[in-house]
């Protein structure tokens, strides 16, 4: 099926243009890459080195102090174990309520699925506002709690129809043929939907995980003065706040800034910024087969 | 929708009859779905009823019955505020530019990717522009500050070693830099994750369409102009449309997270506008005005979308 080359190859143009693509793409690549690069050097930099300036991908004096002395800070260390907890909680209680829905709605039996589907994409446009949500979340005493990282979050209904929509692709004669073996509707979701929809939970559970441990405004808003519960990307927020120029963040006084005086409060800073980001880093790109598909499908459906 | 029965029972007896039936039958899709409404509700539709603080003076100490009712007064102060039209001005213009650029970008970049021939390359180039939409608006305003600040950053050293200028500019201190700012950092963070659609979209295009144009000797750039853009034009218009019902709700982690007092009179939306006069200055019925004006704006521009949707393509997005 070869088409042969003429003896000149690809035609000057062709070769020009692979070179602006080519050009273009890596020049994306590096003004992606650079800003993480250039922190992970710092944080692995002496701080007082640092300070010279001049460091860009790789550190000039290599030490581990930085990183020592932020795994010190109860309060991080603290954080880290909070925005673990609910990144685990959240996913799994998340994962399980999404798709129990997501198979009801599934279900061209079910008498009410028309209802729910428009009573829950209503919310994806509709909402009562910041102070309204305050006022709840302050009435039902879950200030200062756990609970508020993961209940007040606990359905969305973009995750449900992603899942939804990966469900109506499965034929629905398998289900029909359990039924006749006596299964329940629980057990067809648990038994042969659940393991079938792989993918589409896959996509999920990273969505619900990335959130659960980027969020830091719940924090801020409900338990921010409750320094047993508060999170890690709340602790970087505080640290990274406390030294701009008026800053408008800094109203939990944390005593962190105060330890740092001793290291450069910015090598600090580049540490924590890895530590926050590394976890994302190492699982993401073991999962994007599955989170492209799912973004495609949901696009699809609406 | 006709019922199937399995159990080999007569479909209709009576209408009260087959209802509960039907009900019982599916006892279990309602337990598995009813905790989820009850759910829905209470967060997101009863916080609605929370609108009438706006119409009170309200007092947290007070029971509903207590409240003093002041019709819209609090609407008034709003309109009759000039920080208020500063906010809508700032939250319109950061939403404009944000979609024309997050549209303009990610359409290039992946018409860019689409053109790699080498397949490992391009996994690769995509796997790497997808990193920054998995971290967080902390994290990127982080990085947007050092790469910008003063004292060895990144974009200053580079412009002054190209002999641009002699001094470092203070970027993140100049409020008419801020809606740049921004974007930027909007564009850097979501320009990657935006290409998965029109990557599909694209994909989606018959090759015999550029076998056809290769045969009659178009050059690659004359193949995207008449190939690949008309391909993905209804995926761009489709996400046009979307966007414009979200065109108010442009959220406020990066204002927050990005602005000072410096460059508040650039930085200020309407979500923070609520948080600082609502919450920290406890005008809990003035700050409910300004989240009813958001919401009822963000359902007229939905209502907007949809009606210009259906025209164009006789469907409904909602």
């Amino acid at each position: 099926m070869s088409t042969k080359q003429s003896p000149m190859g690809t035609p000057m143009s062709d070769r020009i243009f692979n070179l602006v693509v080519y050009v273009f793409v890596i020049g994306v690549m590096i003004v992606t890459l650079y800003p993480f690069l250039n922190v992970l050097a710092l944080s692995f930099n002496d701080s007082i080195d640092s300070v010279r300036g001049g460091i860009t991908i790789y550190p000039r004096e290599f030490t581990l102090r930085n990183y020592d002395l932020i795994f010190s800070f109860p309060s991080l260390l603290t954080g880290f174990k909070i925005s673990v907890l609910r990144t685990v909680i959240g996913t799994i209680v998340g994962l399980i309520s999404a798709s129990m829905l997501a198979y009801a709605l599934s279900r061209p039996d079910f008498q009410g699925r028309r209802f729910v589907s428009v009573y829950l994409a209503l919310t994806m446009y509709v909402s009562g506002g910041l102070i309204p949500f305050y006022f709840l979340i302050k009435d039902l005493h879950m200030m200062n709690t756990f609970a508020v990282y993961i209940i007040p979050g606990l359905v969305s209904a973009f995750n449900v129809f992603i899942i939804r929509s990966f469900m109506d692709t499965i034929p629905y004669a398998l289900q029909e043929s359990a039924k006749l073996d006596g299964a329940n509707d629980f057990t067809i979701y648990w038994r042969i939907i659940l393991p079938m929809s792989k993918p589409a939970l896959a996509t999920i559970a990273l969505f619900l995980a990335v959130g659960q441990w980027n969020s830091w405004f719940d924090t801020y808003l409900y338990n921010g003065s409750n320094e047993s519960l508060t999170t890690l990307q709340f602790e970087l927020m505080k640290v990274l706040q406390s030294t701009t120029s008026g800053n408008n963040a800094d109203i939990h006084n944390p005593n962190l800034t105060q330890v740092m005086s001793t290291v450069s409060p910015e090598s600090v800073k580049m540490a924590i910024t890895i530590v926050v980001t590394l976890p994302i880093l190492l699982v993401y790109p073991f999962l994007q087969r599955y989170f492209v598909k799912g973004m495609t499908l949901g696009a699809v459906k609406g | 929708m006709k019922a199937v029965t399995i159990d080999g029972q007569p479909q209709v007896r009576r209408d009260k009859g087959t209802f509960w039936r039907t009900f019982l039958r599916n006892k279990y899709l309602y337990a598995m779905s009813l905790p989820f409404v009850l759910w829905v509700f209470v967060f997101s539709y009863y916080p609605l009823w929370g609108w009438t603080m706006a119409f009170q003076k309200y007092k947290p100490a007070l029971s509903f019955g207590e409240q003093q009712w002041v019709g819209v007064d609090h609407f008034k102060t709003l309109f009759q505020d000039d920080t208020f039209y500063q906010v809508l001005r700032n939250t319109l213009a950061m939403s404009f530019i944000g979609i024309i650029a997050g549209f303009l970008v990610p359409i290039v970049f992946a018409i860019m990717l689409n053109e790699i021939r080498s397949m490992a390359f391009k996994r690769v180039a995509q796997t790497v522009s997808y990193l920054p939409h998995f971290v967080s608006w902390v994290v990127v305003a982080g990085l947007v500050t050092k790469m910008l600040s003063t004292d060895n950053g990144a974009v200053n050293d580079f412009l002054m070693w190209l002999g641009i200028m002699n001094e470092p500019i203070q970027f993140m201190a100049k409020g008419e830099l801020f809606w740049g700012i921004v974007t930027l950092s909007d564009v850097w963070k979501e320009t990657g994750w935006n290409t998965i659609i029109y990557l599909a979209a694209i994909a989606g295009i018959g090759p015999e369409l550029y076998e056809a144009a290769k045969v009659d000797g178009a050059s690659r750039l004359r193949q995207i102009w008449h190939i690949t853009l008309p391909g993905i034009r209804t995926t761009i218009v489709i996400l046009l449309i979307m966007s414009i019902g979200h065109l108010i709700q442009i959220g406020f982690e990066k204002q927050f997270l990005l602005g000072n007092n410096l460059v508040r009179d650039y930085s200020q939306v309407l979500d923070l506008y609520s948080l600082e006069y609502g919450l920290q200055m406890s005008r809990y019925s003035f700050g409910t005005a300004i989240n009813i004006f958001n919401s009822v704006v963000s359902i007229i521009l939905l209502f907007a979308a949809n009606g210009l949707f259906k025209r164009i393509t006789k469907e409904s997005i909602m």
